[in-house]
């Protein structure tokens, strides 16, 4: 399996504060990663920095074997790298239609094939109805579907996810992961950072966590719920000595109902 | 000649400070860029100078009357046209200021006519002799006065009530309101007291200057300029600034000619936003 | 289109040029207000300094056929290259620095008077006593006999305008100006390299300013620093634009159409040249307050267009 997203020793600091030490990871082309960790752990920051909004203080960045270690965030869409934000950011008095097309565009100059295309990808992902409502006027469901819809629309080969699925309700999550999984078939690598467990366990092949801006544990999902680092990181501090007393269990089941805000 | 233009610059920085100081002042609580300030400088100048010629008193006098009357102007401005029309958009009150600097100086075009007016008092003419430099009394005097007037301000930002309310208000809006203070009433206050400023401003410049209808629009560039290069809510910015563009308008006018040099203030405008948008003393945007 | 071919037609119907005129200057102005357009309107940049590409667009075409005799049909060209490259400094400087919203109104404001001053000091622009341009009509000076020819003339360019605008509204790059606008970061994020689109679309609106200086010189035969780099053309520009609708293809046109009525009825009201620029400037805040969208806006929101 060819290896899309390589992350080498990424470290940032703002100040004082060490938002991001020394972070590797790598993404496999045509699998889904998840990078996970409680609030304020530095997952954005990472996003921010692999998609060029933020740049590094040490560390590089490989897509496809390149470096794209410091380039501008329209280069590395060109490479083929494509995110969502974490607070939506759509334009806002577009229509759904016209918001997905300038992803489109990417790849056409013509009118009518973007048109074409974004007409596709709305299909994908359930907004033909949608299509002509001002994007304002956008339930957050909606939002994060046209940001997720119009990132498709540029035909990336990895598509970064920022919490993709905050602030959905349990049906919402269902309809977006089954979203995903038929993005991912059709040949897009996913990167995703994500809160809400049941995503994660559904979706992830493989999931990386970070806590306070380091990567402690990385695994399928099965290993990093076991792990008791990940354990502590999410419930504090002898949390996995506490939870080794009861049955294996009840540990996974704590871990599974911690829903969280902002990273 | 250089020590002379220096002493120059530091006289007219003193008021464009004051200029200055409303502007930043608006900014740093309404976050909002009064492009009204100049036309509404060109008011007050010509307040001043009608408070003379038609009443007879003393700009520097009229200081008492003009002040309060500028604040009252302004708070009912912003109360019952700025902060109604814009609809909190920062684009919207650009233009809105805009169109009021406008109808400004058109208004004073129809009923004051263009013919730019001066006052002549009885001491206009006298000088003190500081050796290496003549100073006009009325620079002297204007000098000082906008001196004094920034502390009053300072005080009354640092000291008063109403002036703890307004730094509550911009450091942090939802949690002035929290606490029971009125925003929408402070946020015409302030704007008020920015154009009291100018009020105080016109007083002390029209004995050293002039004014016609589009006096206001020199200053426009001037005053943005001190502000961006003080930074953008500094007080001690907006000061330190109006000296540092008054000397450099002097310096400027002695080295580049007089038409030239007017230039130095438009290009340390573009630099400061090109570099160090911040200003000197600025903190966040 | 119908329109088109009557005002192809009015002249010949029309022999009065006081009427022609004033549907030159509106031509002319709605001209100005497109090129307004393409940078406020469409990437959402507002712009207090356009009269910049205008003046230096003037001074560049009067330079070359005052003191160099070559004829303004070609000096045009010269103008517009000018006007370019004046929006390549001016965009650079803004939009590399990362300049937005207000800051960059000022900034374009801060241009326009500093080469105003350049043009107050330096030799060969005449200084503060200015240009007098010759009238030799022809159409080698872009100059006319009678106001038929200005008027054929300032339409053609008004038409131009509008043909750019409608190409914007159906390419790929007005889409990316108005993704631009509608959110920066977004449109980063998906591919569109903002600054380049940024700067693109200011050196168009800087080809145009220049080719209307050029149009404004031959015409009015006189060109000084105060004329050049007028505020109130700037302001004019994005009056006109804003009252008849922002980001529209027609807008600037009916803006430019509706503000000359105002103004001619004002004129008729009170002898005053004042009061036709306090109306402007009510119309200004009123619009905004009320009509943001402007008077396209209006009807769109009349005829339901905009379903919600």
């Amino acid at each position: 399996m060819a290896l899309l997203l390589d992350v080498k020793s990424i470290s940032k600091s703002f100040g004082g504060l060490k938002a991001v030490s020394d972070a590797s990871l790598s993404v496999d082309e045509g699998k889904i990663v998840s990078l996970i960790g409680p609030n304020g752990a530095g997952k954005t920051t990472l996003f921010a920095i692999i998609s060029g909004f933020l740049g590094a203080d040490s560390g590089r960045v490989f897509l496809n074997n390149e470096n794209i270690t410091g380039m501008k965030p329209h280069r590395i869409c060109d490479k083929g790298m494509v995110r969502t934000f974490q607070i939506t950011q759509p334009f806002a008095s577009l229509s759904t239609l016209e918001n997905i097309m300038v992803g489109a565009y990417k790849n056409t100059s013509l009118k009518a094939k973007a048109k074409q295309k974004a007409t596709e990808v709305a299909e994908l992902v359930g907004m033909t109805h949608l299509l002509n409502t001002e994007a304002n006027s956008l339930t957050v469901a909606g939002r994060k579907r046209l940001e997720l819809a119009r990132a498709l629309a540029t035909d990336p080969k990895l598509l970064l996810l920022d919490e993709v699925m905050a602030g959905l309700n349990p049906s919402e999550i269902d309809e977006i992961v089954n979203i995903i999984k038929i993005i991912r078939d059709s040949g897009v690598t996913i990167f995703l950072i994500e809160h809400v467990m049941k995503a994660v366990v559904n979706l992830s092949d493989y999931s990386y966590v970070l806590n306070d801006g380091v990567l402690i544990a990385h695994g399928t999902p099965k290993q990093i719920a076991n792990d008791p680092l990940v354990i502590e990181a999410y419930l504090g501090q002898g949390a996995a000595k506490a939870m080794t007393k009861n049955t294996p269990t009840k540990a996974k089941a704590s871990k599974t109902s911690k829903k969280g805000g902002k990273s | 000649m250089m020590p002379a233009a220096v002493m120059n610059g530091l006289m007219y920085g003193s008021i464009y400070a004051l200029v200055a100081l409303g502007l930043t002042l608006i900014y740093g609580v309404l976050h909002i860029i009064n492009f009204a300030h100049g036309a509404l400088l060109m008011l007050a100048l010509y307040a001043a100078f009608f408070l003379y010629s038609i009443l007879g008193i003393d700009p520097y006098l009229g200081i008492l009357i003009v002040v309060p009357g500028s604040f009252i102007f302004g708070y009912v401005l912003y109360r019952f046209m700025i902060g109604k029309l814009a609809h909190g958009k920062d684009q919207n009150i650009l233009l809105i200021t805009l169109g009021l600097s406008i109808v400004f100086e058109n208004m004073a075009m129809l009923f004051f006519s263009a013919d730019q007016r001066t006052v002549n008092l009885s001491y206009s003419f006298e000088t003190v002799d500081l050796g290496f430099v003549l100073l006009s009394i009325p620079k002297l005097i204007s000098f000082f006065a906008s001196l004094v007037i920034c502390f009053l301000l300072w005080m009354l930002m640092s000291m008063t009530d109403l002036g703890k309310a307004i730094r509550a208000v911009a450091k942090e809006r939802q949690g002035a309101r929290l606490v029971g203070i009125d925003v929408d009433k402070i946020f015409a206050a302030t704007y008020g007291i920015g154009i009291a400023c100018l009020g105080a401003a016109g007083c002390l410049l029209l004995p050293i200057f002039y004014v016609d209808p589009y006096t206001g629009n020199l200053f426009v560039i001037i005053a943005f300029t001190i502000v961006v290069l003080g930074g953008m809510g500094s007080i001690v910015g907006a000061l330190i600034g109006g000296f540092i563009i008054g000397i450099t308008e002097s310096v400027g006018g002695l080295i580049l000619g007089e038409s030239l040099g007017q230039i130095g203030i438009s290009v340390i405008f573009i630099l400061i936003l090109m570099f160090r948008p911040n200003g000197l003393f600025g903190g966040k945007t | 289109m119908g329109l088109l071919v009557l005002a192809i037609v009015l002249p010949l119907a029309i022999q009065n040029n006081f009427y022609l005129d004033v549907l030159t200057i509106i031509f002319f102005t709605a001209y100005l207000g497109q090129s307004w357009n393409i940078l406020g309107g469409y990437a959402g940049q507002f712009s207090f300094g356009g009269v910049m590409f205008f003046g230096t667009g003037a001074y560049a075409s009067t330079i070359l056929w005052t003191t160099y005799g070559i004829p303004p049909i070609y000096g045009v060209f010269v103008a517009i290259l000018a006007g370019a490259i004046v929006g390549l400094i001016v965009g650079y400087a803004s939009f590399r620095y990362g300049l937005r919203g207000s800051y960059f109104a000022l900034i374009t404001l801060a241009f326009a008077e500093m080469l105003r001053i350049i043009a107050n000091s330096v030799e060969f622009t005449g200084g503060g006593v200015g240009i007098f341009l010759n009238f030799e009509p022809s159409i080698m000076n872009l100059q006319f006999i009678n106001a038929r020819g200005f008027y054929y003339l300032s339409l053609g360019m008004v038409v131009i305008s509008i043909i750019i605008a409608m190409w914007l509204e159906r390419s790929r790059f007005g889409a990316q100006l108005i993704a631009i606008r509608e959110n920066e970061d977004a449109a980063e994020a998906l591919g569109i390299n903002v600054l380049r689109s940024k700067i693109l679309a200011i050196m168009i609106m800087g080809g145009m300013g220049g080719a209307a200086g050029t149009f404004y010189a031959q015409k009015y035969l006189y060109l000084d620093p105060p004329i050049a780099y007028s505020i109130a053309l700037s302001v004019e520009m994005l009056l006109v634009t804003i009252v008849g609708g922002m980001g529209t293809v027609f807008g600037p046109l009916v803006g430019s159409f509706v503000l000359h009525i105002v103004t001619e009825v004002a004129k008729h009201l009170i002898e005053s040249p004042g009061l036709s620029l306090i109306v402007y400037g009510f119309i200004l805040i009123l619009i905004i307050a009320y009509l943001p969208n402007g008077l396209i806006g209006l009807f769109k929101g009349l005829s339901g267009k905009r379903g919600k």
